[in-house]
C-alpha cells in the first residue's frame, strides 16, 4: 500500500482560492464593462485592453526579472487591477498614458510592497490618482456617451454630472440616464444598475460582505441629504450623489479590496463611514468635483490603525473593558 | 430555527452512513486495550500476564481524581502488558488479551430490555459512573464523573444534551438516537437526578429530522425534557457554541459552562451512563462510523474497545484502492492515523477514509488579508494575526490576542483561500502560551 498522508486537522477545505475570488470579481465587473463598451465604444475597448495587458505584463516582468520568483499572473489579480484601472479612466485616454498608469499601479502600488496582500493602498487607485495629478487635462475630459462610438482619441467630449454641479453649468442628465449610465464619466463608473448587479453577485458568492459598501453609501446619502435639506439650492439631492462620480464603483469594487480594507466587520463599518464622509467633503468643499478615489486611498492609510484598535467582537468577552 | 451567532462555517454534510443500522462487529482473536484513553492520568494495570479476565473486568485502575477506569472488553487471557504504538504514533502502555469465548462479569445485565426505573441512590450514581470508566464520548474524553461533580460555589441549573454531531460524515450519534432513544431518555433522567436540575434540553441539528421527531415523540410525556432543533452550522457541537445556540448565553472567556449553571453531556455519553447505572455495564464498546467517499459500504458499527480498526473497516468493504489518508474522527477535528491496525479506543468516533486527491493540503499562498478567517472564527478571534505572531514566536502578544480562547475547531483554516496553515500555528502557540501560564501560576504559588 502506498504511504498514507499524515497532516493535522482540519482535513477538508472550503475550496476557496485566491483566483476564485479574483475571477468572481472580474465576472461581477462584466455588466458594467458591457455598458461601458456600449456607451464609449472603441475607446473603451482600447483603453481597457491596454490597461489589462500592461498590468499583466508588468507583473510578469517584475516577478520574473526583479523578484526572480514564479509568477502569479494566472491568479487573476493583475488582470483585475488592470480592469479596475481602466474602469476609472476616460475612454479617450492615449495609450502611452495608460501604460504609465499600469506601471505605477503594479510597480509602485502592488509590487514595491511585496505583491498581493502586502500592499497598503489599492493599486488601481494609486495608478489612477497618479495619472490624475500628472495629466490633469487628459484625465478630466470625458467623451460623450454615444452608443457604439467609433472614435477614440478625437471623441466628442462631455462634462460629468459632478463637474456640472461643482462649476454650475449644463443640465444634469435624467434620473433614468443616471441609472443606466448614459452620462459622461470614466468607462466603468457610469452604470448604477450594472454595478449593483455585480455587487449582488459578489454578496451571494460571499466574496465581499455588505459592511463596507452599505456603510459607505448610507453615510454619503445621509451627509448629502442633510445638507440638501438645509439648503436645497446649494446642495443637490443625495440620490444624485449616490449615482454619480464612481461612488458605486468605489463602494462595491474598490473599497472592498481585501488587502487594503480592515480585517473585521466592526472596523469595516468605521472604514466605510470614513470613506463616505471624506468623499462628500471633497466633492462639496474641496478642489475636485470627485472625491471617491482620494477618500478610499486616505482610508486605506487608516486601515492599519483600524486593525490595531478596532477589534472584532470576541465570544464571551467580559462586558467591562479590561477584566 | 436557533443556531449560534459568532462565525461558523457551512460544510458539505456528507452523511453517507445516515440511517444505516448499527452492525455488531465480531470479536477479534486479540484485543489491545491502551491503559490511557482519557484526559488525565493513565491508569495502573491491575491484572497480571497469564491471568484470565472476563468481559467488563477492571484491568486499569484510575489514578488520582482526573482519570478513568479501563475494563476488559473481551474474555480471555492477558498475554502481555506492553506498549502499543497508538493511532498518533505515540507509545502507550496497553494490555494485550487473547480472546477465549465471551464470558461476562456476572453483575452485568445483558438483557436487551429498557430498564426505566432508576433505583440507584443519587450518591451512588456518580460512583457507578466513575467505576464504569465513562468519559466524554464527543471527542474530549474527559472523565464524566469529574464533570458531574461541580466545583465549589457552582450549581447546575440546566442540562444540555449534545446531539448536534456537526462533524461532516459522522453518523454514530444519530444512529444511536434512532435505535436507543428510550435508553437515552433514561440516561438524561439519571443525569438530571445527579445534577439536581429540573430542566434538560436536547440540541440536535436539523439534518437529523427522524431523530428529532422520534425524541420529540418520546419526550412529549416529560415536562422537563425538551428537544431543540438547530439550524446546521459547524462547530455547533462545541460546548460554548451549543450553549449560546440554545440559551443565548455566552460562557465568559476563560470559564466553564458550570460557571453559568450549565452542564453539557454528549448523547453517546448519556447512553453509556444509562448502561453503567441501569445495567452495571462499564464502557467496553462504542458505536463508530466507518465512512468515506470511496468506501464500499459506509456504516455504523458497535465495536469492542481494543479491536483493530481494520476489522470494522473490512466490514465496510475494506480499505479502498484510492486511499490517501485515514482519519480517526471527523474531517474537521479528527486526526490522521498512520495505519488501520491501531485499536479502537473510547475516543474513536469514526474512521474516515479520504481519497488521495482530497488528502494533501494545497500549497500555501500569501495572506491576501481577505478576513475570511476572522469572519469564520466562532470565538471572535483574529487567526491571521495569531498565525503571524506564532511565526515570530511572539507568545506574549498571542496571549494578549486571546489565543487561549481558541477551541481548535479549524474553521479558519477551512475558510482560508490562500490555504494558510493557520490552525497548525495556532495550536503550537496555544500550547506554548498555556505552558507559560502554568509556569507563572507555579511561580506565584
Ligand atoms: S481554530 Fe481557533 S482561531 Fe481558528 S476558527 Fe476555530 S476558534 Fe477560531
Ligand atoms: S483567510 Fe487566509 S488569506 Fe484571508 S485573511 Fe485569513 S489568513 Fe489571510
Amino acid at each position: 500500500m502506498n504511504k498514507l498522508i499524515i497532516s493535522p486537522a482540519p482535513h477538508i477545505h472550503s475550496g476557496d482560492s485566491i483566483s476564485k475570488n479574483m475571477y468572481a470579481v472580474l465576472l461581477a465587473l462584466v455588466p458594467a464593462y458591457l455598458v461601458g463598451l456600449y456607451f464609449f465604444g472603441i475607446g473603451a475597448f482600447v483603453v481597457s485592453i491596454t490597461a489589462v495587458l500592461s498590468c499583466i505584463i508588468f507583473e510578469f516582468l517584475i516577478q520574473k526579472f526583479i523578484f526572480k520568483t514564479t509568477t502569479t499572473i494566472h491568479d487573476g489579480s493583475a488582470m483585475l487591477t488592470g480592469l479596475l484601472l481602466a474602469f476609472n479612466l476616460p475612454s479617450n485616454l492615449p495609450i502611452w498614458i495608460i501604460i504609465i498608469g499600469a506601471l505605477v499601479a503594479i510597480g509602485i502600488g502592488k509590487m514595491s510592497f511585496g505583491g498581493l496582500g502586502n500592499n497598503p493602498f489599492n493599486p488601481a487607485l494609486v495608478g489612477r490618482v497618479f495619472l490624475l495629478i500628472s495629466f490633469p487635462v487628459q484625465m478630466t475630459t470625458w467623451p460623450k456617451p454615444i452608443p457604439f462610438n467609433t472614435s477614440y482619441l478625437d471623441a466628442e467630449t462631455a462634462a460629468t454630472p459632478l463637474a456640472m454641479i461643482k462649476y454650475n453649468f449644463g443640465n444634469l442628465p435624467e434620473k433614468m440616464d443616471l441609472l443606466i449610465g448614459n452620462m459622461g464619466g470614466s468607462i466603468g463608473e457610469v452604470s448604477a444598475i450594472a454595478l449593483i448587479l455585480g455587487g449582488i453577485y459578489l454578496l451571494i458568492k460571499r466574496v465581499i460582505t455588505w459592511h463596507i459598501p452599505v456603510s459607505m453609501l448610507v453615510t454619503t446619502f445621509l451627509f448629502t441629504g442633510i445638507l440638501h435639506l438645509i439648503n436645497p439650492s446649494l446642495y443637490v439631492s443625495p440620490d444624485i450623489h449616490l449615482l454619480t462620480g464612481g461612488l458605486l464603483l468605489g463602494a462595491i469594487f474598490m473599497a472592498t479590496d481585501y488587502a487594503t480594507s480592515p480585517m473585521n466587520t466592526v472596523a469595516q463599518l468605521v472604514y466605510g463611514i470614513g470613506i463616505g464622509l471624506i468623499t462628500v467633503t471633497i466633492r462639496l468643499f474641496g478642489a475636485y468635483p470627485e472625491g471617491v478615489s482620494f477618500a478610499i486611498l486616505i482610508m486605506n492609510g487608516v486601515t492599519p490603525l483600524l486593525n490595531l484598535y478596532v477589534k472584532p467582537k470576541r465570544f464571551g468577552a467580559p462586558k467591562t473593558k479590561k477584566n | 430555527m436557533k443556531t449560534f451567532t459568532f462565525g461558523g462555517i457551512h460544510t458539505a454534510d456528507m452523511k453517507l452512513s445516515a440511517g444505516k443500522k448499527i452492525q455488531i462487529v465480531p470479536i477479534p482473536s486479540e484485543v489491545i486495550i491502551p491503559l490511557e484513553q482519557h484526559i488525565g492520568a493513565p491508569t495502573n494495570p491491575v491484572v497480571a500476564v497469564g491471568e484470565t479476565v472476563k468481559v467488563g473486568q477492571l484491568i486499569g485502575k484510575a489514578v488520582g481524581f482526573i482519570s478513568a477506569n479501563i475494563h476488559s472488553s473481551v474474555s480471555g487471557k492477558v498475554t502481555k502488558i506492553d506498549t502499543v504504538i497508538d493511532a498518533w504514533g505515540y507509545k502507550r502502555p496497553a494490555v494485550y488479551i487473547a480472546v477465549e469465548g465471551d464470558e461476562w462479569m456476572e453483575n452485568i445485565d445483558k438483557k436487551d430490555v429498557v430498564r426505566k426505573e432508576i433505583t440507584t441512590k443519587r450518591e451512588d450514581i456518580i460512583q457507578k459512573i466513575a467505576d464504569a470508566g465513562i468519559v466524554g464520548l464527543g471527542g474530549a474524553c474527559f472523565p464524566t464523573h469529574v464533570k458531574l461533580s461541580p466545583p465549589p460555589n457552582t450549581k447546575a441549573e440546566l442540562l444540555l444534551i449534545n446531539a448536534v454531531e456537526c462533524e461532516p460524515y459522522l453518523t454514530c450519534d444519530h444512529q444511536l438516537m434512532l435505535e436507543k432513544a428510550e435508553e437515552i431518555i433514561v440516561g438524561i433522567q439519571i443525569l438530571m437526578t445527579v445534577l439536581q436540575v429540573n430542566k434538560a434540553i436536547i440540541g440536535i441539528e436539523n439534518n437529523k429530522k427522524d431523530a428529532i421527531s422520534l425524541l420529540q415523540q418520546i419526550t412529549s410525556s416529560y415536562s422537563t425534557i425538551e428537544v431543540c432543533p438547530l439550524a446546521m452550522c459547524y462547530p455547533q457541537g462545541g460546548e460554548k457554541q451549543l450553549i449560546e445556540a440554545i440559551t443565548k448565553k455566552q460562557v465568559p472567556s476563560g470559564q466553564l459552562p458550570i460557571n453559568i449553571g450549565i452542564v453539557v453531556q454528549n448523547v453517546a455519553t448519556t447512553y453509556a451512563i444509562y448502561e453503567a447505572v441501569q445495567k452495571n455495564k462499564p464502557l467496553i464498546e462504542r458505536v463508530i462510523t466507518v465512512t468515506g467517499k470511496k468506501v464500499a459500504k459506509p456504516g455504523n458499527f458497535l465495536v469492542r474497545i481494543g479491536t483493530p480498526l481494520r476489522v470494522p473497516l473490512d466490514m465496510a468493504g475494506g480499505m479502498p484502492e484510492d486511499t490517501g489518508k485515514i482519519i480517526g474522527g471527523g474531517p474537521m477535528m479528527g486526526r490522521a492515523f498512520m495505519n488501520a491496525d491501531v485499536p479502537v479506543t473510547k475516543r474513536s468516533a469514526g474512521l474516515l477514509v479520504m481519497p488521495t486527491l482530497e488528502s494533501a493540503r494545497k500549497e500555501m499562498q500569501n495572506c491576501i488579508r481577505c478576513a475570511k478567517c476572522v469572519t469564520a472564527c466562532p470565538m471572535g478571534l483574529e487567526p491571521y494575526l495569531l498565525m503571524s505572531q506564532a511565526e515570530k514566536s511572539m507568545w506574549k502578544e498571542m496571549e494578549e490576542t486571546y489565543i487561549t480562547d481558541c477551541i481548535e475547531c479549524g474553521c479558519c483554516l477551512f475558510s482560508c483561500p490562500s490555504n494558510r496553515p493557520l490552525l497548525d500555528y495556532l495550536r503550537m502557540g496555544k500550547s506554548t502560551v498555556l505552558e507559560q501560564i502554568r509556569n507563572r501560576v507555579q511561580k506565584v504559588n
